[in-house]
């Protein structure tokens, strides 16, 4: 064999091959000077949208962004445990939820927080999760909208099988001769966990079950600190043609365009004819997360430059030159904005911690045998503090107080020594420590 | 129909899924080829032809989509019942496993349950390659907000098997492959005990030996040769592994003084280690010997050509209980 000297560059990733040009095209009904455009096959879904909408779009968008700056400003305040920003995707949220109706059903990941809004999730049951107080916050089944997945790509297989569910509800209906609202998911996920396998499963299935699902990807171009680039070399819209369904490319700033392709997507996987992939192309003009420092990993030329294509700033454009919003408009939603944001402060300084206790009853919705055993040990291990009789922190002794060793409290270790001693002890050494 | 016809456990598995499917038309059975090849195991065979490709769904090849649809499938109402084609292909479903389906009720508060039930055949000795014949069932006994139970006789694989599906939790049924031609009476008008307690199958007096699914006949063997040796044993039928039914175990010890637990799974950080800890707390004065257990070793499971020496049989069980006895 003719042995070629090994040299990493001819093994390495062609890191610098050509990326192939986009081949969907990029639809934007409303552009970065505020001027609308006409669409052949978006622009009837939107047709109706005069001033009147469009001011309650702009509405609801700076509402959201006012609520995200406020529970960025209680993280940092100590407030929260922690907080994700969706500054700049207020566009993106908010046209995609309005295309949405009652019977659909939304699969977020943890950045939703505009569509939640839209969805009639309470402040205080969205910040529940970041105050630390739930894992989820709200009803799924109040809202139609599961809580937010953490484990990014998760919730895009729900989405499919939530939605296969839908096609055998229409199925039982029909064979029942009843009539059953047209209905849809919508999954939400990022162009970072568009690399997850569950995403690529989630896809292959929804398009063998023809599920009614729309998959809407906000392409916010940044999985943390890694780029777009290093997810993927085409738009992910064109990954659907190789699903077999439609891929389409939206603005992501243009919530008319966003209003427009979500409707359009909707309708076409409702009306049985198989999932689609909307693509809309933002910016997170924020941090990740309140743990996370973009200015380690971006240029500040490219973050003025998406500034200046702000989702708000370009409807503000248009409502003030085409439609004579003039500053009263402005003014009134700033105020409510405020008010709003107060609420969010008020709500989250108001909210008492849940009780430990009540998280045994979470997990299962039968009676678990060791569940209830760890339950009465930990009752029976609190109670032991309350014992006005207690000697020097010490309970348990006289078996009227504290965890009843010879059965409860066997099966741990901890009960083995009397359950109150310790935390006497380590206060009392660490005053010496002091001392 | 008759009381009590034998049975294979495959078939007793078959017959439960059906009468679940016939009494909830909201029962789906999805995972590869359960369809029209009736399952690698056949299984699932002629229920396709019964209840048609709706309800019976051969799936895309993908563990994470087939149990992460289930999820979805469980949220929009409906009762899925997976099939994993073997042990070894549970680790790309592992993640919607622990981190979704043992979670969404605790995530949505008690909003919603997910009432997804994983048939996943497992264990060895099956003379198959690689990733066919592992026993995970620790890994998933760990994550809280999973049931996890194992027949090991055809009257429990058809009970269990609809007490799984009619369950409000996620429960997997850890199927013991090769004990799937194991005939058994099946009494269709009796439900068998509650699926999470254990049993004892054989009553004895001098020691206790714990097992389920495929060694429960092998322990029954290792009792009935030490009986030649005047040894009475009691053999215990764990059933399920999550909860475990401990208070089973520890009155069986309180009674024999001895206590082993045999599992075809390592030895290492298995469901032994837990149930010896558990016992040694409660029981600690009615043992007359440290609890002992009987496992496979710390080695990935081993080429056909050698897995009986991997897997624990009859006399590693009586070696086990020669030791007990000698304190």
């Amino acid at each position: 064999m003719d042995a070629a000297p090994f040299t990493p560059a001819a093994h390495a990733p062609a890191r610098h091959a050509p990326t192939p040009e986009p081949r969907t095209r990029l639809v934007r009904l409303l552009d970065r000077d505020g001027v609308r455009s006409e669409d052949p096959v978006f622009s009837p879904y939107v047709a109706e949208v005069g001033a009147e909408q469009l001011r309650d779009l702009y509405r609801s968008m700076a509402l959201a962004r006012r609520f995200d700056e406020e529970a960025t400003n209680l993280q940092r305040q100590g407030q929260l445990v922690l907080w994700a920003p969706m500054r700049g995707q207020e566009a993106a949220q908010v046209g995609s939820a309005r295309a949405l109706r009652p019977a659909d059903h939304i699969f977020p990941t943890y950045r939703e927080h505009a569509v939640a809004i839209e969805r009639g999730v309470d402040p205080a049951e969205l910040l529940m999760v970041f105050r630390g107080h739930a894992a989820g916050g709200w009803k799924p089944s109040e809202h139609g909208m599961n809580v937010y997945s953490i484990v990014l790509g998760s919730q895009v297989p729900h989405a499919v099988g939530y939605a296969m569910g839908m096609n055998l509800d229409r199925r039982a209906a029909e064979e029942e001769g009843r009539e059953v609202e047209p209905a849809a998911t919508i999954a939400y996920f990022g162009d970072g966990t568009s690399t997850q396998g569950e995403v690529h499963e989630g896809m292959v299935f929804a398009a063998s079950f023809d599920a009614p699902v729309v998959f809407f990807v906000q392409n916010n171009q940044w999985a943390i600190s890694v780029p777009f680039s290093t997810q993927s070399r085409l738009p992910l819209a064109e990954r659907a043609a190789g699903y077999g369904f439609e891929g389409i490319r939206v603005d992501g700033n243009d919530v008319l365009g966003v209003l427009a392709v979500s409707r359009y997507a909707m309708e076409q996987a409702r009306a049985g004819r198989g999932p689609v992939l909307v693509e809309a192309e933002t910016y997170r003009l924020g941090a990740h997360t309140t743990a996370d420092d973009p200015t380690k990993y971006r240029r500040r030329e490219d973050e003025s430059h998406w500034a200046e294509l702000d989702p708000l700033l370009r409807l503000e454009t248009h409502l003030r030159r085409h439609h004579g919003t003039d500053d009263a408009f402005f003014d009134e939603v700033a105020a409510a904005a405020q008010e709003f944001a107060d609420q969010t402060r008020a709500h989250v300084l108001s909210m008492a911690p849940p009780s430990f206790e009540e998280f045994f009853d979470k997990p299962y919705a039968e009676r678990h045998a060791l569940i209830e055993e760890e339950r009465a040990w930990y009752a029976a291990y609190q109670a032991g503090f309350d014992d006005d009789g207690r000697d020097d922190g010490r309970s348990g002794g006289d078996g009227t107080a504290g965890p009843d060793r010879g059965t409860q409290a066997s099966s741990l270790t901890v009960a083995a020594d009397p359950v109150t001693g310790a935390p006497d002890e380590r206060s009392a050494g660490t005053e010496e420590d002091l001392a | 129909m008759n009381a009590a016809p034998d049975l294979t456990i495959a078939k007793a598995v078959n017959a439960g899924l059906r009468r679940a499917m016939e009494e909830n038309p909201r029962v789906l059975l999805m995972g590869e080829d359960i369809g029209s090849l009736g399952g690698v195991y056949r299984v699932t065979e002629g229920l396709k032809k019964d209840f048609g490709g709706h309800r019976v769904m051969d799936t895309p090849l993908g563990e994470a989509g087939i149990v992460g649809t289930a999820v979805g499938l469980a949220l929009r109402g409906y009762r899925p019942v997976c099939e994993i084609q073997f042990d070894g292909f549970s680790f790309p479903a592992f993640n919607q496993i622990t981190t979704q389906l043992a979670k969404m009720r605790n995530r949505t508060n008690g909003d919603v349950s997910v009432p997804v039930t994983i048939r996943i055949p497992y264990g060895g000795v099956i003379g198959s390659v690689e990733h066919h014949s592992e026993s995970p069932e620790a890994l998933f006994a760990h994550t809280a907000g999973l049931r996890i139970i194992t027949p090991s006789n055809a009257q429990d694989a058809y009970w269990m098997t609809q007490q799984a599906i009619t369950c409000e939790d996620p429960v997997i049924i850890f199927e013991p492959k090769r004990r799937y031609w194991l005939k058994g009476a099946v009494d269709t008008q009796r439900p068998a005990a509650d699926p999470f307690t254990a049993q004892v199958v054989r009553p004895g007096e001098d020691a206790t030996v714990v097992a389920y699914g495929p060694l429960v006949p092998v322990a029954l063997a290792a009792a009935r040769a030490a009986e030649e040796d005047g040894r009475s044993v009691e053999v215990i039928d764990l059933r399920s592994l999550s909860p475990i039914d401990f208070d089973t175990v520890e009155d069986s010890v309180r009674r024999t003084g001895r206590l082993v637990v045999a599992h075809e799974a390592p030895t290492f950080g298995g469901l032994g280690g837990e149930i010896a800890a558990r016992i040694t707390e409660r029981a600690f004065y009615s043992l007359e010997a440290p609890v002992l257990r009987v496992g496979a070793f710390h080695l990935p499971y081993p080429v056909a050509a050698v897995e009986d020496q991997y897997v624990p049989d009859l006399d590693r069980i009586l070696e086990a209980l020669d030791r007990s006895f000698a304190y």
